[in-house]
């Protein structure tokens, strides 16, 4: 949903082999970074509820299931907040603080979790800290003391703390062999190089081992705080049981901290190739340019033209032309990226290496649609999948929840999910041939390639070489 | 904490209890009130009415999967779907998902081992539409040959991304073919790549016409519908289509595994050593006795299902010699079931180590048994998640669809919370030693190229 989240690690899983069966082969690849937010439909009745502490979320009431979902993020509170050669703080901290707090130990907290079905846990990102919530009711009360306590008493205990540090850094290990996170990692550090962008927020096999107790407890003291907070509630929950709820789980956190310190980086993408050696049958190629921030009144243009050139799973130009017609790729895509201090429109393939140079060629034509515009057609058919898919975003609570907390955090007003299609219904073809012109941007497409590709020419420095 | 690789670790191995557990079980009679009907040429029809959002999930499953292929053919199931999006008499090549999209709808399938399914999600005012061009591929696919050449490259570059890309895959991939002797389940899903490049447009038209008709088929709506319409539906778009013949499919049975066997992959691109022991056991489908089957489940859970239970607590969390280790049960196939465990060594600890701290804590299981408490424990940890298993649209379709698949009814899906609640100590406790007793299993190693990469 928010593709502002920098990259994820995907360590390769300690993979012993899943037995067969369990095996599902997709007819095409998920596509999980499609669009930034779909809206839902006017019948989804967003409220704004302000604790007795000045606490305030946006919750929807849903009677279907007896559960109450929270979605929450400090915006400016990630990994942006790692102090030099301690890489790795943030993550390390949502890693710890679900494993004891309060008069509980790891075994106890993980426990009462386990028992109760309760998920209580957390992420970090360069730009953002966020936090998943979801109990059945009747466990309500036992589950909103588990997260206030996360938040703030984590006990920090010796055994938790060196036990998931050892799981990161063997997840950090593991990564270096895997070409997906190794092209994710050097695209990177090919466009933002030293800006907070181009860091690892996992950290690295030398920061990782570095951070301390203190370190943590500073950077919650400076990143999660009531200013930075936004939270979406979903769930058979009224207003009046929310509130105070609001106060037990968040009252006790710092009303501010440090500000957000990751500059605007307002470089274009270097464009050309980058190529990493690595001996595996398929080459991973990520490509990248300058995309669209959030607040870009051209942004639901943006969304309309990246579905036509490489966001539709289906129906896009990359898919006919790489996958459709000439068999190249399994998966081929593209996404816009807008984080809050810089925005990308990136995409990827995975083509065996004879055929990689060819592969590149076919994105390159990308710039085509700079000079001669977009098929008017996929331009209509793009506005009704983006408009009419909306309501598929609201099936379920945490994911109803987390459009909420979205909002908020792009600062959108309450009644986005009512306008919002006809911010799309309102995009022309000549708004999309316009912003094609002005964005696509063939001297900045960024290719970084992971594998033994064949008649490549890498005219950019080998990241991390 | 969840990191990438433990939780991937957990979704995978979940999964059985996923399919059965986590999203199915219930304290309440009925976990989905879903209703049924059989058409007239044979097509079970099964509805789950929820009218949260004005959304609709549709999905048709045949009860054929890899493990149906011809010998000399792996990967046609497979292939076959891709080729479903290609094209009819009346529907041209890509049109059918174009068509989807236009209509602010999303559709995909996916091939298993024991089952393929076509699925969309999309306003529940198009479920007509959708219902229309399903029910059109089921009879009347077309493949031009100009489709077939550049969807095989498809095929053939999915199966490097998925299995030659990753030495994980490659070694369950090898090591298959050592536990399951007599069933087909040793062959890979998307295939071997030398049969795939072998495989013909004939041959898929073969498998289309063989295994795609409609008493071969299950149709499951989830969503913001009534139970009657879709019926009268189904009946106008599906209940026009013959019956054909099916042919005689054996119920394979593995023979016991009286040998214990490892199998060892390196390769330079592990950076961690890992290790997972597979035992035989009952499943639902082949169980003399299906409590066998809720038994395991529930062992399952407590010895491996998360990380509070037994294998993790003692190895990773105690004794720090593990990184992460777990068990799951797979039982809900058509065919043989089984047990596994699995367990990666901590920084400087050898394979072989964690290993016989992995067996040791079996065997306290063997001897003490499991206690009433954790029984209790984990059937209400899976009785729980069920209460919840109508926050989704499309996940009771995918639940109902895979269960009715491998050959439950739809009450043993309705009632299979009552039964995982009438699991006892003695029970599992039974199942444990038949099962985890047992000297056969087969060991799937993961290494390295050189010893000295897994310590450093």
């Amino acid at each position: 949903m928010r593709q502002a989240r920098p990259q994820t690690s995907s360590a390769a899983a300690v993979k012993t082999g899943l037995p067969p069966r369990l095996v599902m082969l997709f007819a095409f690849a998920a596509l999980i970074l499609l669009m930034a937010l779909r809206p839902a439909f006017a019948e989804v009745k967003v409220e704004e509820v302000v604790s007795p502490g000045g606490i305030k979320a946006w919750l929807v009431r849903d009677e279907t299931v007896p559960v109450t979902a929270i979605e929450f993020s400090f915006k400016g509170g990630g990994a942006g907040h790692d102090k030099p050669g301690k890489e790795g703080t943030a993550r390390l901290t949502a890693g710890t603080i679900d494993e004891g707090a309060g008069p509980y130990d790891s075994k106890a907290f993980q426990g009462m979790l386990s028992d109760k079905s309760i998920t209580v846990s957390f992420s970090a990102g360069t730009d953002t800290f966020s936090g998943s919530f979801y109990t059945l009711n009747r466990y309500r009360d036992e589950a909103v003391n588990l997260l206030s306590l996360a938040l703030t008493e984590p006990r920090f205990d010796d055994e938790p703390v060196e036990r998931v540090r050892s799981q990161i850094l063997i997840g950090l290990k593991q990564s270096q062999t895997d070409p997906d996170t190794i092209a994710s990692k050097a695209m990177a550090e090919t466009i933002f190089k030293d800006h907070p962008y181009g860091r690892p927020d996992e950290g690295t096999l030398t920061s990782v081992p570095k951070i301390t107790v203190a370190d943590m407890k500073s950077y919650m003291a400076e990143a999660l705080t009531l200013d930075k907070l936004k939270i979406g509630v979903v769930g058979a929950i009224t207003p009046k049981e929310l509130g105070p709820m609001l106060d037990k789980i968040f009252g006790k956190l710092p009303k501010t901290g440090a500000p957000d310190k990751i500059p605007a980086f307002t470089n274009k993408t270097p464009g050309g190739t980058a190529v990493i050696d690595m001996d595996v049958p398929q080459s991973t190629i990520l490509f990248a340019q300058p995309g669209l921030s959030i607040d870009d009144p051209r942004y639901y243009t943006g969304m309309v033209m990246n579905y036509v050139l490489g966001g539709g799973s289906f129906s896009s130009v990359l898919t006919d032309e790489i996958r459709v017609k000439r068999g190249l790729a399994y998966s081929v895509y593209s996404y816009l990226q807008p984080m809050d201090h810089a925005a990308l429109l990136r995409g990827g393939a995975g083509t065996q290496n004879a055929r990689v140079g060819e592969t590149i060629d076919l994105v390159k034509v990308f710039s085509d649609f700079k000079k001669n515009g977009l098929n008017a057609d996929m331009v209509a058919d793009a506005k009704t999948y983006i408009t009419g898919s909306f309501p598929l975003r609201f099936t379920n609570s945490s994911r109803i929840a987390s459009q909420l907390e979205s909002m908020q955090y792009y600062g959108f007003s309450i009644d986005y999910f009512e306008t919002r299609n006809s911010l799309i219904e309102a995009v022309t073809l000549d708004d999309v041939n316009a912003l094609a012109k002005d964005l696509l941007d063939p001297d900045a497409l960024t290719f970084v390639v992971v594998g033994k590709p064949k008649d490549v020419e890498a005219t950019l420095p080998t990241p991390g070489g | 904490m969840r990191l990438p690789f433990r939780t991937n670790l957990s979704i995978a191995f979940a999964a059985t209890a996923l399919l059965w557990g986590m999203t199915l079980g219930s304290a309440q009679a009925e976990i989905y009130g879903a209703k049924q009907t059989t058409l007239d040429n044979g097509m079970q029809v099964v509805v789950v009415e929820n009218h949260r959002a004005p959304v609709v999930t549709h999905m048709v499953w045949y009860r054929v999967g890899a493990m149906d292929e011809p010998a000399g053919k792996s990967g046609i199931a497979h292939f076959l779907e891709h080729l479903m999006f290609k094209g009819t008499d009346t529907v041209g090549p890509g049109e059918f998902s174009a068509t989807v999209a236009r209509n602010g709808g999303q559709d995909n399938a996916f091939t298993s081992q024991d089952y393929t399914a076509y699925f969309q999600s999309v306003a529940s005012d198009r479920l007509e539409m959708v219902m229309k061009l399903e029910s059109d591929r089921m009879a009347h696919l077309k493949i031009a040959e100009d489709q077939f050449i550049p969807e095989k490259q498809v095929v053939l570059e999915e199966r490097s991304m998925r299995t030659d890309n990753d030495p994980g895959s490659i070694l369950q991939e090898q090591a298959s073919s050592a536990f399951y002797r007599n069933h087909p389940y040793a062959i890979p899903v998307i295939g071997w790549r030398h049969e795939i490049e072998g495989l013909q447009l004939q041959d898929a038209v073969n498998f289309y016409k063989t295994f795609y008709t409609p008493n071969n088929a299950i149709l499951v709506v989830s969503g913001d519908v009534e139970a009657e319409k879709v019926f009268d539906l189904a009946r106008k778009y599906y209940g026009t289509i013959p019956a054909r013949t099916l042919p005689d499919r054996p119920d394979l049975r593995e023979p016991p595994l009286l040998v214990s066997s490892r199998v060892t992959y390196r390769d330079d691109r592990v950076r961690q050593p890992s290790l997972s022991i597979r035992k035989q056991a009952p499943s639902w489908t082949q169980a003399d006795n299906k409590a066998d089957s809720y038994a395991l489940e529930v062992l399952s859970q407590i010895l491996g299902g998360n990380s509070t239970s037994r294998l993790y607590r003692s190895l990773v969390i105690d004794q720090g010699i593990a990184v992460s280790t777990g068990s799951w049960y797979d039982g809900d196939g058509r065919g043989p079931g089984m047990m596994g465990l699995y367990v990666s060594p901590a920084q400087g600890v050898s394979l072989d180590k964690a290993e016989a701290a992995l067996r040791a804590e079996v065997a306290v299981l063997l001897k003490d048994g499991v206690t009433q408490d954790e029984v209790t424990r984990a059937i209400t940890r899976i009785q729980d998640s069920a209460a919840t298993a109508r926050d989704s649209l499309s996940g009771p379709a995918m639940n109902i669809g895979r269960a009715l698949a491998v050959g439950f009814n739809l009450d043993d899906v309705e009632t299979w919370p009552d039964k995982i609640g009438q699991v006892t100590v003695d029970q599992v406790n039974t199942v444990a030693q038949r099962v985890l007793a047992a000297p056969g299993e087969v060991v799937n190693i993961l290494l390295p190229k050189s010893d000295t990469e897994a310590t450093q």
